[in-house]
């Protein structure tokens, strides 16, 4: 192709490769197309891995799935206009989840913008909402800069996708006005942006206070805590102040499962304990968390007794659900530096008041509570928790999950074993079926030699299965457990309990589609295990497989229900626990 | 609007870009905040716009309104004015149709309001008049014994009162 710039000068789709060079990207999942053209030729002459999708979607969440396990910036690139809101999802997905993203759309050129023109839509327009930040770019010269203002959007303050829509005509090579002279900025100017990350010294002092003179105390921990690198400090914050912790479904792994003091995941589907101690908590320290309705159930009735210290680095999550008694706005781990050396200067562990009966009355919750189910009989379909607890026993600790949405997923967070940070990904604000395999493959692809298993249910699979392509074409072998009961099982769940069990359009069948033959075209090794005794031989037949990916069918039974629950809407008084664990009166 | 405040004027100065109106407008829309009345006019440092919001206190969390606006990175600051620390202005003008024997009664409210005569042409006159929140509504309900043919007002602009320091959100 002929270079119609001038000496020294560069093309706009050159900018937007070597701007993403600059930020240090290491891979871009995409899918080509007509707008987004220009850029797809310089991208062979570089360095980054592209990852050729199969469907936009995947794009999106295997740029989130690479996000949640580094911690690095995602980075997805797709055409206009189908390109463009098949992206959407994910960009929602990353918005409520706070997972930083870039993502690069191409824009139909800037003389047919408004024109109703071939797969042009309004992509800023569609994503406003959604993203934390976006920008249609107008001329080339603004790209090096737009970029770097993006990446440092996504990644500062409470991170969230940034969208950057490009219009074909200033990447073309044959436009004069697509070239400029090259320039890589090293600093931003956004006049109204500028992240809290150090809280107000007072604020702290009086959650010291507070902290100190408690006496049934709970540290409430969201994703705040693992965005903001902040494990080490909890763990130490826990261990001196002897609070029990409670690690939401965005928090999973923050602080380990093992540990004494953890307590798991509150909420919906959380266990007994986790959402009983909050309920009677005297002191409630909300550290990155957000009150989702998930966790709180019935806002009027969440842990009335309790005042609450809340951290977060979004202003605006001060008091959107839950008046704070203690605000304080900034980074979680700036935050827990900052408690940790008050508390040092007032005796470490001595400055607490003594709450052992709290930590009593709270191991026996646990002892009286325990997360359970009754495993199948021979001849049975297999239970999903067994399935799980045989995952989690046989892979390495540091193996990385990922999740869909529904009963598997909670499944998945319940009896999985996090003892490390971010070894957990899963769609929780938004809940978007069919994120697992994708994200496994970008977390698998940024982190090549750790294990990667996708736990998935047989809906969700039918929505995104097709990435499993790319996973094979890419080498990127992640492992799939495939939790199939035949049915969408939390809807069903639902019919079952609240619709007088008139189930609703939520069958699809334990064979169809065969699952192993999906799989095995797709170039995936494939198994379907239908028996308990089964379950670990061959899932340890395929953690030995490395050279492609592998799915098992586990086939489950499926009236296997989740438990414990609290209704939507209702208070987490009113915990439904497991039905071996309710007495004769209930 | 009468003299019972649901309202609280909020002045955003947003960088003069492409889009920033939509970008408020969707947030307002998107998080369920109901708008009296939005006026946008550049400032004296043409990077930056001012534009200024009426909210529904009854309805809305101004304290929200005020945190969720800040998170939109065009944002650079913002003020809240309430009716007691603030002076606030909007401008009316009326087409009126009036028979020649009643124009003289017209003329009078007009002068009583302090507001002008823009037109005067074939049995209608156009006024104008320039007023706080509740003169305005006293004037339009004035004017309302008239057959009032065209009627526009502006929208509601606001400064801090002189002597009053009012907070700004900014983003350092």
């Amino acid at each position: 192709m002929t270079d119609i710039g001038k000496p020294g000068q560069i093309n706009g789709a050159h900018a937007v490769i070597k701007s993403l060079e600059e930020e240090g990207v290491e891979i871009i999942f995409g899918y080509p197309g007509g707008a987004i053209l220009p850029v797809y030729d310089p991208l062979i002459d570089t360095k980054i891995r592209h990852v050729l999708v199969r469907h936009e979607q995947g794009a999106g969440h295997m740029a989130e799935g690479y996000a949640h396990a580094t911690g690095k910036p995602g980075v997805c690139m797709v055409t206009s206009g189908p390109a463009a809101t098949n992206v959407v999802t994910a960009l929602a997905d990353a918005y409520l989840d706070s997972v930083p993203m870039v993502c690069i759309t191409g824009q139909v050129a800037l003389a047919s913008i408004g024109t109703d023109a071939f797969q042009e839509c309004d992509t800023t327009g569609i994503t406003r909402s959604i993203t934390k930040h976006n920008y249609l770019v107008t001329k080339a010269e603004d790209i090096p800069r737009v970029i770097h203002e993006a990446f440092h959007l996504a990644t500062t303050g409470r991170p969230g996708p940034v969208l950057i829509d490009i219009p074909k005509s200033i990447v073309a090579h044959n436009n004069p006005d697509s070239y400029f002279d090259w320039y890589y900025p090293d600093t931003v100017t956004l006049p109204g942006y500028s992240p809290n990350i150090t809280p107000e010294e007072s604020s702290i002092n009086e959650a010291i206070e507070l902290m100190c003179e408690a006496s049934r105390p709970v540290l409430y921990v969201g994703g705040g805590v693992l965005k903001a690198r902040g494990a080490k400090q909890l763990l130490e914050l826990a261990e001196m102040s002897n609070i029990p912790v409670v690690t939401t479904l965005m928090a999973r792994g923050a602080f380990p499962d093992s540990h004494e003091l953890c307590l798991g995941m509150p909420g919906m589907h959380g266990n007994y304990t986790a959402i009983t101690a909050i309920q009677k908590s005297d002191v409630l320290i909300a550290m990155g968390s957000r009150f989702d309705d998930r966790v709180t159930g019935k806002v009027d009735a969440f842990a009335p007794e309790a005042k609450v210290i809340h951290v977060d680095i979004d202003p605006a999550e001060h008091g959107k659900i839950r008046n704070p008694d203690i605000s304080i706005v900034g980074d979680c781990a700036v935050a827990m530096d900052m408690m940790l050396a008050g508390f040092k200067a007032k005796g470490g562990a001595a400055a607490f008041a003594d709450h052992s009966e709290w930590i009593q009355q709270v191991s026996d919750w646990q002892t009286q509570y325990p997360l359970t189910y009754i495993q199948s009989e021979p001849g049975e379909y297999l239970k999903p928790q067994y399935v799980i607890e045989q995952l989690r026993d046989a892979c390495p600790a540091d193996t990385i999950v990922t999740a869909g949405v529904g009963q598997h997923q909670m499944w998945a967070s319940q009896y999985w074993n996090f003892d490390h940070p971010y070894t957990w990904i899963n769609s929780g604000g938004l809940g978007t079926m069919g994120f697992s395999i994708p994200a496994a493959i970008g977390a698998k692809a940024a982190m090549p030699d750790r294990m990667v298993w996708s736990i998935d249910g047989d809906g969700c699979f039918q929505m995104t299965a097709q990435e499993l392509i790319t996973a094979t074409a890419e080498n990127i072998p992640i492992k799939v457990a495939l939790i199939n009961n035949a049915y969408l099982g939390m809807v069903r769940q639902w019919q079952e309990l609240f619709y007088d069990e008139r189930f609703s359009q939520v069958h699809f069948g334990h064979d169809m589609p065969d699952y192993v033959k999906w799989a095995e075209s797709m170039g995936c090794a494939a198994f379907k295990v239908e028996e308990s005794s089964d379950v670990r031989a061959v899932i340890e037949k395929a953690n030995q497989i490395n050279d492609r990916p592998v799915v098992i069918d586990f086939r489950c039974i499926s009236e296997e229900k989740v438990y414990p629950m609290v209704t939507a809407g209702g208070s987490n008084d009113n915990v439904i626990v497991h039905p071996s664990q309710r007495g004769e009166d209930s | 609007m009468t003299a019972t405040i649901t309202h609280q004027t909020i002045a955003v100065l947003v960088e003069n870009k492409a889009g920033v109106l939509a970008r408020v407008a969707d947030l307002f829309a998107r998080r369920g905040y109901n708008i009296l009345s939005l006026v946008v006019a550049p400032t004296r440092d043409h990077r930056f716009s001012r534009i200024t919001i009426v909210v529904d206190s009854e309805t809305s969390s101004i304290d929200q309104v005020v945190k969720q606006l800040f998170k939109l990175i065009n944002v650079v600051e913002i003020q809240e004015l309430s009716a007691e620390t603030s002076i606030e202005r909007e401008l009316l003008i009326a087409t009126v149709e009036v028979p020649v024997d009643r124009k003289a009664e017209l003329s009078q409210i007009v002068d009583e309001y302090y507001g002008k005569v823009l037109s005067d042409a074939e049995g209608q006159l156009t006024i104008s008049i320039e007023a706080g929140p509740n003169k305005i509504q006293e004037f339009e309900d004035l004017i309302e014994q008239f057959k009032v043919v065209y009627l526009q007002r502006s929208g509601r602009i606001a400064l801090p009162k002189i002597g009053r320091s009012i907070p700004k959100h900014t983003a350092n």
